[in-house]
């Protein structure tokens, strides 16, 4: 095996920081959104501005989801190309799991509570 | 990292056409610590969706015990959220200043989030004593049980973040920015600020929906 069959690396390694290079923007953006993200849904629920409880839940819920998806991206700095994809492919396969425990369990036991113990439900709750 | 080129039978082989089994494009840290660290934060993300699932199943079951909407404090648990959300911008600057190489700065702002959060937990140790005090402990109904799980673990979290933040700092004294204490500043960043999303699924699951009627 002779020297010029090693492809060069066009990166280098000379230095090792491979971690992501973080903005002082970057990081006020993502406070200001969140700051923003964060008062808006303890605003909805403190004041009462929406009657429908079923509805404010839905929309703390994804002010939750955006907010969530607005740390990942200026604090946690995910992309699709950070250590050649696999922290993002953690990420997702995380993220599957995470929804079906908690769609499955709440789905689950709802209908166990209905269905198995029709009568106990008022003492239970 | 090995790069292994191999050669198809001597003589047979033309130039430029070797077989090559490494890759050439990707470029791949010299460790694999972050990487690990973040599959061992998404284990632990498992543990809160558990947890989660848990509460969601338990949370409206209060036994005739107070229920949410009697013992929440909104305003309490707003403030907290203002001390965590500070300390995950404050922690960024300390990467900043890590950046820029200046220790002295790195310190100081790593030293306030470190305060930052000691203000969240000595918030929450309030919040808990005062539910304890108010016979809503752990005990009185499955909602308070797996209330107290889900929010005692995220505050063992941040117990544990913040223990290792103290150590870093002694650390950093010590030996100053070199490669090892960058790499643990890295580490630590993805711990605090993933605590941070957890605590985003706290206060919107636990706390908002708790209270609404």
């Amino acid at each position: 095996m002779s020297q010029s069959d090693h492809a060069h690396d066009p990166h280098g390694h000379d230095h090792h920081d491979d971690a992501p290079h973080s903005t002082f923007k970057g990081y006020m953006t993502g406070f200001v959104l969140s700051v923003i993200l964060t008062a808006i849904p303890f605003w909805l629920v403190m004041a009462g501005v929406i009657q429908d409880s079923g509805m404010t839940a839905l929309v703390i819920l994804g002010f939750a989801a955006v907010q969530i998806v607005v740390h990942m991206i200026y604090f946690l700095h995910m992309n699709f190309h950070s250590e050649g994809g696999w922290n993002m492919l953690a990420l997702i396969f995380t993220a599957v799991i995470v929804f079906i425990a908690l769609a499955g369990s709440l789905w689950v036991m709802y209908h166990l509570n209905v269905n198995m113990m029709p009568g106990l439900m008022k003492e239970y709750l | 990292m090995s790069e292994i080129t191999h050669d198809t039978l001597a003589g047979s082989a033309e130039d430029g056409q070797r077989l090559q089994f490494h890759e050439t494009t990707e470029h791949h840290p010299e460790t694999g610590t972050l990487l690990g660290f973040w599959i061992y934060l998404m284990s632990d993300c498992l543990i809160f969706a558990s947890l989660f699932a848990t509460y969601g199943v338990l949370g409206r079951a209060y036994a005739h015990g107070p229920t949410g909407q009697e013992l929440f404090d909104l305003p309490l648990v707003a403030m907290n959220t203002t001390l965590l959300l500070l300390s995950s911008i404050t922690y960024g600057f300390a990467m900043l200043r890590m950046q820029m190489g200046k220790l002295g700065g790195v310190m100081v702002w790593l030293a306030i989030t470190g305060l930052l959060g000691a203000g969240f937990l000595g918030l929450e140790l309030y919040e808990f004593h005062h539910l304890i005090t108010e016979d809503a402990g752990p005990g009185r109904s499955a909602f308070l049980s797996s209330f107290f799980a889900l929010v005692g673990t995220h505050g063992l979290h941040v117990l544990f973040g913040i223990v290792w933040l103290v150590t870093l700092l002694f650390q950093l004294k010590k030996h100053g920015l070199i490669a090892e204490n960058r790499r643990r500043l890295f580490c630590l960043s993805m711990f605090w600020h993933f605590l941070d999303v957890v605590w985003i699924g706290v206060f919107t699951f636990v706390y908002l929906m708790g209270v609404l009627p």
